[in-house]
Formats: structure tokens, C-alpha cells, sequence
């Protein structure tokens, strides 16, 4: 299909880190299914260093979908929680090379699978956060839903 | 390639392209023009309009006007029959919630003209009701319009019975026959049937040529003005290689309408019966009353994009109903109508054949879809919590 590029495609046809993790240290899961898309992505963290030692995750959705989160993986696995928290959507599109304008929106919901499961770990261990797991919709212009 | 996805369109026959390029290469003039030239078109023309007339059992060749396609021939006949209504007073019209886009867009249309428009439920076996249909006739029906075999699900609607009812109560009634035309014997006199539509390009005849029917006595309102082509219904100069080429892919496909349909038919169940077996899958509409080539079917805890993109790789074209695929946030609105919870139709797949396809090709399908069902529901979140019962399976 000329839709998608040949890395989405890659990631699509040879998805990285499809899995599910039984002793994950933090698992965040977004999107419904009345939409069509749902992410779920698990976390193991070095809680000495902060890093995020492995990832897995599961999704229902199209090839977008599952080509964003296969590629969100990879750019969190073996990072510092802190560095995992500045992904954004865009940088999602750009190590994709790019998805089209329609479907955007599953690159904010790869970027809100990584936040969502850096806030599970944050809750079960106690550790405060701010802003940094805020959705940034003023740059994001992705789509027309409201984030929570 | 394995080309599953004739509902979407389908190849053009040889028998058509040796009608059509005369047409482009030879007798290219405008059937207008006086001269020879365009005399020659002119009677290709004739002959194309008597063909249809014929394999339709129209009384008169008069009766078929070409168009563009199957949405113009909806747009026209939807809106002429309004108009007619309108004089008399009467702004009610009666469709189904499955209809064409092709439709239900004009039909939204006349409701911002102060028309009102009641669309039947649709059962769950996909087959409408000719009781539901007098349950909704009101004295003020001006129109009835309703699609002979629904394009995603295949089901047959019975036509004939809504056509006797329509007739005897007064009121017009139309039927979008896109995807039946070639497949089905359709009789427009037999059937008392008003208007019909048609599109060339799914019985293997080029893309760009469509026939709307309509007996005499149904005045049609023009969609494009401009000139006194179709007796003034339809302006434009024709597209006579396309009307040729479609004209000789319907003769052609009437002719051998039995045979295809028993060649497809047994794929068709097979397919039917292969697929079903795997857990958790639901055929969508009666598997009987149903196109000879129409396989459509629920997967859940998957998603139609993704389904459609691993056949792809695997050389196998499909189509599905996932919201993903229509381009909007909701899955078909046929299979919404049909009772299908969203989740479950975001994970449907659509294959239909042609007398083309083989046992082999078919067999193929078999060997390869089950593997990317089970693929993606590995992969899935959905699928993961319906298995661990936290989520209910739905089908």
C-alpha cells in the first residue's frame, strides 16, 4: 500500500516488542474500542537509575496504530524515564516517516500509552509528578478530541 | 493477486474493451453531429440503450437514461420522484438505515427541503420486511426507496413483494440495484419497479457509466442542465465507449448469470463455513438470501485495517467495514444497523467474488486468514481481556 511508508510498514509487518508483561512495573492502557483503537503498554523500570529497562505492548487497532507503538517502544526502551516523558507525537511521525493527515491520531495515542504507563508507575510507587504527563494539544493539532 | 473486493469494482471483461475501443478510435464522433461520423455513434448508442431495455425488461428503451454512474442515477431518481411528490403535496419518503451513501445523502438532502424521511430497521438476517414497508406507507409517501442487494452484506431484499405493495398503494418506488444488476435476473415490469439504478463498473464494465431506469409516467428532474442529451434529462455528451463497453459486460453478464452464480455460490459457502469456524466470528446477514458472491464477516478483538493490510501482504485483496477504513470515526453504518456492537464491527472483512475466482485461490484465503486472525488477536488488548473474561464476548 503506497498509504503508509515503508517504516510503518516495517514496523506493521515486523512489530517490535508485541507482548505482555506479568510483572510490569507500570502498564498504561488508552483509546476505546467504539473508536477503534486501544494501546496497551507495559513498563519495567530500574528504580535505582530511573530507566526503563524493557517494554511491551498489546494494541487493537490499524496498521498506524500498531506501527506507532511498536516504534514508541523502541524510542523509550533502555531511556530514562525523564528523556521518555519529552516523547511527542511528532517525533513518533518523523522516526515513522510520517503517517497520513488522517491518521495522526494514533501517534498522539502511542505518545499518551508511554505517559499513561510512566503515571501507573509513578502512582504505584508513590513518586509526585506535575505537568510532564499533561497532554500538549495547543502544539499537538492531531485531532479534534479532548484528552484527558 | 487474489482479487476479492468485486463489490468495490471489479476488472473490466474483454468483451467490454472490444466494444468500448472502437468507440475511441473509430466511431468517435458526438452522436450529435449530423454527419456520418456521428451518426455511427449515434446508432452504437441505440443499441447500447435497446440492450439494457431488454436484459431490464423495460417496455421502452426510452426509459433508460445514461449517467455517470450509480450515485448520479440515486442522486436523479431520488430527487425526481421528490418532485413529483412535492406537486402533490406529499413530503414523506421510506428507506432503510443501510442504503448507499449514494442515498442516504440525497435523501438528507430533501429533509433540508422539508421532506420527511423514515428509515426501516434493518433485521437481523440483513433482509427487510415488505410488511415493515406498508407498516410505514402514510397517504403522504411520495417515494419508496429501497436497495435490491445490500453492497456489504450482500443480502436480497424482496423486491418483487415492496414493488406489488408500492403499486397498489400509488406510490413510487425506486431501488438502488448497483451491486444486484448482472448478479440477480431483475424484470422492472414484472417487479413493478418505478426506478432503478445500475452501475456499469460492477458487472465488469468500465468506471464512469451508470443507468437510471424509469417508466414512463416518471417524469425525471435534471442533475445536469445543459443540453438535449437523454431527451433533455441528462445533458452532456455521451460517453459512448464507456455506454458501449457497459452495454456489452450487461449482455454478457445476463447471459451467463446462472452459470456464475453456480460457480460462486459453493466458494462462497465454502468460505462461509471455513471461516466460521474460527471462535469468536459471525457471519453478517442471511447466508442464504444473499449474493451469489458476498462474504462478509466479524472477527473480534481485531481491527479491519490492519486484517486488510496482512492479506494485503499476502497478495489477497479484501475490504472491511472498520471505522479506520471508511475514513470517519464510526465502522459501516451497515453493519451499526445490523445490531453489530462497534467494537465488533471495527473487526469485519468483506470478500466477494467473481466468476473468476478459483477453488485454489479461495483455498488459499483459507490456509492464510485464520494465522492473521490469531496474529493479531496475540497482539490484542481487547482480545486479552475478553479471554480473561473481563470483557464479555459479544459474539
Amino acid at each position: 500500500m503506497a498509504l503508509y511508508s515503508d517504516k510503518v510498514m516495517d514496523h506493521f509487518q515486523h512489530p517490535r516488542n508485541v507482548g505482555k508483561m506479568d510483572d510490569a512495573d507500570g502498564i498504561g492502557e488508552v483509546g476505546n474500542a467504539r473508536c477503534g483503537d486501544i494501546m496497551r503498554m507495559y513498563i519495567k523500570v530500574d528504580h535505582d537509575t530511573q530507566t526503563i529497562t524493557d517494554v511491551k505492548f498489546n494494541t487493537f487497532g490499524c496498521g498506524s496504530a500498531i506501527a506507532t507503538s511498536s516504534i514508541a517502544t523502541e524510542m523509550i526502551k533502555g531511556k530514562p524515564i525523564s528523556e521518555a516523558l519529552k516523547l511527542t507525537n511528532k517525533a513518533v511521525v518523523e522516526a515513522l516517516d510520517g503517517l497520513p493527515a488522517y491518521k495522526l491520531h494514533c501517534s498522539v495515542l502511542a505518545e499518551e500509552a508511554v505517559k499513561a504507563a510512566i503515571k501507573d508507575y509513578f502512582d504505584k510507587n508513590h513518586i509526585p509528578y506535575g505537568d510532564e504527563l499533561a497532554m500538549d494539544c495547543e502544539h499537538c493539532m492531531a485531532c479534534d478530541s479532548h484528552h484527558q | 493477486m487474489i482479487y476479492l473486493d468485486n463489490a468495490a469494482t471489479t476488472a473490466v471483461s474483454k468483451t467490454a474493451l472490444d466494444a468500448m475501443l472502437p468507440c475511441l478510435t473509430e466511431d468517435y464522433g458526438n452522436p450529435s453531429s449530423l454527419y456520418t461520423l456521428g451518426q455511427r455513434a449515434a446508432e452504437r448508442l441505440y443499441d447500447a440503450r435497446q440492450t439494457f431495455a431488454k436484459y431490464l425488461n423495460a417496455a421502452r428503451p426510452e426509459e433508460i437514461t445514461f449517467t455517470s454512474g450509480g450515485s448520479e442515477a440515486d442522486n436523479q431518481a431520488i430527487l425526481s420522484a421528490a418532485a413529483l411528490g412535492e406537486k402533490k403535496g406529499k413530503k414523506h419518503v421510506i428507506s432503510t438505515k443501510f442504503e448507499h451513501h449514494a442515498v442516504l445523502h440525497t435523501l438528507q438532502k430533501l429533509e433540508k427541503h422539508g421532506f420527511e424521511v423514515t428509515l426501516l430497521d434493518i433485521p437481523p438476517d440483513g433482509v427487510i420486511t415488505a410488511d415493515e414497508v406498508r407498516t410505514a406507507l402514510r397517504p403522504d409517501t411520495c417515494l419508496v426507496t429501497i436497495m435490491f442487494a445490500n453492497n456489504e452484506i450482500g443480502t436480497i431484499q424482496p423486491i418483487p413483494e415492496i414493488g406489488k405493495l408500492c403499486r397498489e398503494a400509488g406510490v413510487l418506488f425506486h431501488t438502488d440495484a448497483v451491486q444486484a444488476a448482472g448478479h440477480l435476473p431483475i424484470d422492472v415490469q414484472a417487479m413493478d419497479i418505478d426506478m432503478l439504478s445500475l452501475s456499469a463498473h460492477k458487472f465488469h464494465g468500465p468506471k464512469g457509466v451508470g443507468v437510471l431506469y424509469a417508466r414512463r409516467g416518471v417524469p425525471l428532474v435534471n442533475v445536469i442542465e445543459g443540453g438535449a442529451q437523454e431527451r433533455g434529462k441528462r445533458a452532456g455528451t455521451e460517453n459512448t465507449a464507456g455506454i458501449c463497453g457497459a452495454a456489452a459486460a450487461f449482455r454478457e453478464a445476463c447471459e451467463n448469470m446462472e452459470q456464475n452464480a453456480a460457480h460462486m455460490r459453493p466458494l462462497r459457502d465454502k468460505l462461509i463455513a471455513e471461516l466460521t469456524k474460527i471462535p469468536h466470528s459471525v457471519l453478517n446477514g442471511d447466508p442464504v438470501r444473499r449474493l451469489p458472491g458476498n462474504v462478509n464477516l466479524c472477527f473480534e478483538g481485531i481491527e479491519g485495517e490492519s486484517l486488510l493490510l496482512l492479506l494485503d501482504g499476502k497478495g489477497i485483496a479484501a475490504s472491511s467495514g472498520s471505522a479506520c477504513t471508511s475514513g470517519s470515526l464510526d465502522p459501516s453504518h451497515v453493519l451499526l444497523a445490523l445490531g453489530r456492537p462497534h467494537e465488533v464491527a471495527h473487526g469485519s472483512l468483506r470478500l466477494t467474488l467473481s466468476e473468476a475466482t478459483t477453488e485454489e485461490e479461495v483455498d488459499y484465503v483459507l490456509s492464510v486468514l485464520p494465522g492473521i486472525v490469531e496474529y493479531l488477536r496475540d497482539m490484542s488488548p481487547v482480545w486479552d481481556e475478553l479471554e480473561r473474561g473481563i470483557r464479555k464476548h459479544q459474539i
